[in-house]
Formats: structure tokens, C-alpha cells, sequence
């Protein structure tokens, strides 16, 4: 399978690279990693006449702790996410995301910022910066502006993301010493898009959960920040009954797909029990 | 379109060319370098049998651009054999452990052991498993080349190699 025709760009900054957005056009489109762009443009579901590569651009990548956030520039490749003793230390639940993301080779290319900016709801970053509670940094003619990752998806790759612009970072507030983290992925096989998958970080104290966020992956057009599944386990002690409730409140917002991994009905009670093992998983991590 | 101009290199020797930017980094190994040895299995990077060493990263050349290859360092299983023509540690392995039947996901599961050996001396079973879990064999049930892979591990740390038990 070859992909169509296009003429190739490597500009060294971010500058550069918005100014030849601007002058090509629709037609153009950015390159990261590749491992999503270049499979549609081998099947010509994309064929743009431009690329504009990003990898020749040296401040895009890398992990900084910033005060109380730390940022993970948007072409830090899921391998480095992985290998990071920061991340492990402070926000152990995007490695363990990672790692559950395509295969081996994928991740030595796939980057953290083409996972996030893309829009496919199968991508699993996005969830996790929802729950999180993440800000992507976007690039645009105009300059620079920040959105909510919780603003951020709007459909199926359609995305608060201008044609022109570009995420060039992500700021993650980092969750507090001792927080309970998980993220449960069903898929059919390695390499597989998610049949359901929760994200979830949490704090307790005295047995008491004292914060809860809750994303969800690939069981709706976007991915999912389940806010009112998270009230609900606020002040209670995760007892059943109180899980069952956030279950059931995170199950009523799912729309997924009827496709080749399941039913929507059963895609909607995977993502419940990926929501239940994750919780359990988590309140096992807690420190308090 | 306009062609690039790229320089890299692979298996030790610089190579200049011009390329389509469209040209992927498969065929530019296959075609205009005569490497054959990476294979074009399902082309949709499933199947990692176009793996090649790339910058100390495994990468699927099925789903690079040649022209992303520009200033790297690349090896091919035609660059893993030991100077002096002498199989590999991990070629050895496949040898003697029946790693391969047809042998055409071969090419890619020894690049890829290699670089997961070099991250990694020495993995657990479960630990290989994962490390190629971005490569298909559909004839051995993976469980010689997870042998093949041990054997090598061996080999390279100078410990003596035990069959696991069936």
C-alpha cells in the first residue's frame, strides 16, 4: 500500500512550522509520530499534499517539573513516558497507561501529543487527561492558547484544535503524595483499541475517599470525564453500595458503538467493570 | 512532487539518495538498497516483520517514511552477524533452539530481541513475551523463539542457558 503524493517539511521551530500551516492550506498535515497518520494515508483515508514534520523542532519534547505540574512536551515519544523516573514518581498512572498503548515498536515512535491532539476516541491518553485534570498548550497565527483536556474533545477527530494550529505541551497538576491510581484497559488482543477502559485517581484519608476523577476510553465519540460518578464516591468509604452507584452513574453517560468488539450493551458493562477493578486497584494503592 | 535528498546509515556504511517523500522506509531498504531481509508482511503494522533497528529504537519501516530516517542509524538483520561472518548471538539462538519455521517473521524478531536485550540482559520469560509482543509468528507458537531469545541472553552474559520445562 503506498500513499499518495505530498512534498515534505521539516521546520526547526514552532514558529516556522505555524507560519507554513498558515501559507499551505487545508491540504497540509502535521506529522508526529506517524503511527496513526501514516496507516489512513496507506489506505488514501487521508491523503494531504503537505506534511509538516515535527520532529526536527527541539523543544517539543521532554518532561519538566514545573512547581506543582509537571509538562510533557507533545512530541515526547510513549517509550520516554514509559522510562521517566519523574513520571514514575509523581503520576505512575500515565506509564501504566503507556504501556497498555499498541505494541513495542509503537511506542518507541507514538507520541504523547498525537495521541492527545488526534481525537480518535480509541486513543487512551485522552481519558487520562481528562481525569486528570490536564491543560493542553496549542500554537496557533495568533499565538499561543490553552484548553482544558475536559473541553477539548468534541466528536469523533473533531477537536477544539484549529486547522493551523498545533499542541506543543501538556500541563498536568500533579495528584497528592499517597493518591490511588489505575487505569484497566479489555482489549481483544495486543495492539487492539479499547473494548472499555477507565482511568481513575483517587485520594483517601482515615478510609474515607476525600477525591475521585474518573475517565473513560473508547465507549462513546469522545473520550469521557465521568464527573458525577466521581461526586458520588466522595465521602463515602467505597463500600458496595456506593460503587455500584458511580457504576451505574458512569455507565448512563456511555454511547459506544456497536462493532467487531462487542455489542454496545456490552461494551457499556465493560466499562463498569473496567471502572470497578480500577477503583479497587487504586483504593489497594492508596497510602492513607 | 519534490524529491529529498537523505543521508543515513545503515549497517555501518553512510548512504546518500533520493527519495519520494512518499517512499516508505521499507521499500527504500528493499527496493533501492537491496535489503530484503526486512519483510513486507501485513503492511499495516500489525505484524512487525519489517522491523528494523532504527536510533536504539525498534521501528516498524512498513510504517515510517524513508525520508523520517534522514541522519539515522540504522541495522538491518543483514548488519547483526558478527564481524567475522560468524552468526550472532541471537542467530545462533534461532539456530539451535528451532526458532523458525518458514522464517519470515525471523528478520524482525531478531531486531527486535536485540535492542530488547540491549534495554534488558536479561528478561524473564514474561518479559520477552511482552518485548515482542509487537511481532507475529503463525508457525512455532512462539514459544522456541521465546527460547532462541533466552539461549542468546545466555550467551551475551556468559550464564549457562536451562530448557525451561514444557
Amino acid at each position: 500500500m503506498i500513499p499518495g503524493a505530498f512534498d515534505y517539511h521539516r521546520p526547526a521551530t514552532i514558529e516556522d512550522a505555524v507560519t507554513l500551516l498558515a501559507s499551505l492550506g487545508e491540504e497540509a498535515s502535521i506529522l508526529a509520530g506517524g503511527h496513526s497518520l501514516i496507516p489512513l494515508m496507506k489506505t488514501r483515508l487521508a491523503s494531504p499534499d503537505h506534511l509538516v514534520d515535527l520532529s526536527g523542532i527541539g523543544n517539543l519534547k521532554g518532561i519538566t517539573v514545573a512547581g506543582g505540574d509537571i509538562v510533557i512536551g507533545a512530541m515526547t515519544t510513549q517509550f520516554e513516558l514509559i522510562a521517566s523516573e519523574d513520571l514514575a514518581r509523581h503520576i505512575p498512572i500515565i506509564a501504566e497507561t503507556s504501556r497498555l498503548i499498541a505494541d513495542p515498536q509503537i511506542r518507541y515512535k507514538g507520541t504523547f501529543g498525537g495521541n492527545v491532539a488526534n481525537g480518535d476516541p480509541g486513543n487512551d491518553m485522552p481519558a487520562l487527561m481528562m481525569a486528570l485534570g490536564a491543560t493542553y498548550r496549542v500554537h496557533g497565527p495568533d499565538g499561543g492558547r490553552d484548553v482544558a483536556a475536559r473541553e477539548f474533545y468534541h466528536g469523533a477527530y473533531y477537536t477544539a484544535l484549529e486547522h493551523g494550529e498545533i499542541l506543543t505541551s501538556v500541563r498536568i497538576p500533579v495528584p497528592p503524595a499517597g493518591h490511588g491510581y489505575a487505569y484497566e484497559k479489555l482489549k481483544r488482543k495486543v495492539g487492539d483499541y479499547a473494548t472499555a477502559a477507565a482511568a481513575v485517581v483517587i485520594t483517601m484519608a482515615g478510609g474515607t475517599c476525600t477525591s475521585a476523577s474518573i475517565g473513560l476510553t473508547n465507549v462513546s465519540e469522545t473520550p469521557l470525564w465521568a464527573s458525577e460518578a466521581s461526586a458520588l464516591l466522595v465521602g463515602t468509604r467505597l463500600d458496595k453500595p456506593s460503587v455500584d452507584a458511580a457504576l451505574a452513574a458512569a455507565e448512563a453517560i456511555t454511547n459506544p458503538a456497536s462493532d467487531m468488539r462487542g455489542p454496545a450493551e456490552y461494551r457499556t458493562k465493560m466499562a463498569g467493570i473496567m471502572l470497578r477493578r480500577a477503583l479497587e486497584r487504586a483504593r489497594s494503592r492508596t497510602e492513607a | 512532487m519534490t524529491k529529498s535528498h537523505i543521508e543515513l546509515t545503515i549497517n555501518g556504511r553512510t548512504v546518500e539518495a533520493l527519495v519520494e517523500p512518499r517512499t516508505l522506509l521499507i521499500h527504500f531498504l528493499r527496493e533501492q538498497q537491496n535489503l530484503t531481509g526486512a519483510h513486507i508482511g501485513c503492511d499495516t503494522g500489525h505484524c512487525g516483520a519489517c522491523t528494523v533497528d532504527m536510533d536504539d529504537m525498534s521501528v516498524k519501516s512498513c510504517m515510517t517514511f524513508a525520508v523520517q530516517a534522514h541522519g539515522a542509524s540504522i541495522t538491518t538483520i543483514e548488519g547483526v552477524a558478527n564481524a567475522d561472518g560468524t552468526l550472532s548471538a541471537l542467530q545462533e539462538g534461532f539456530r539451535m533452539m528451532h526458532g523458525l519455521q518458514c522464517g519470515f517473521c525471523t528478520p524482525g524478531m531478531i531486531l527486535r530481541a536485540h535492542r530488547l536485550l540491549q534495554e534488558n540482559p536479561a528478561p524473564t520469560e514474561d518479559e520477552i513475551r511482552h518485548g515482542i509482543s509487537g511481532n507475529l509468528c503463525r508457525c512455532t507458537g512462539y514459544v522456541n523463539i521465546v527460547k532462541s531469545i533466552q539461549y542468546a541472553a545466555a550467551k551475551i552474559n556468559g550464564t549457562p542457558f536451562q530448557e525451561a520445562a514444557e
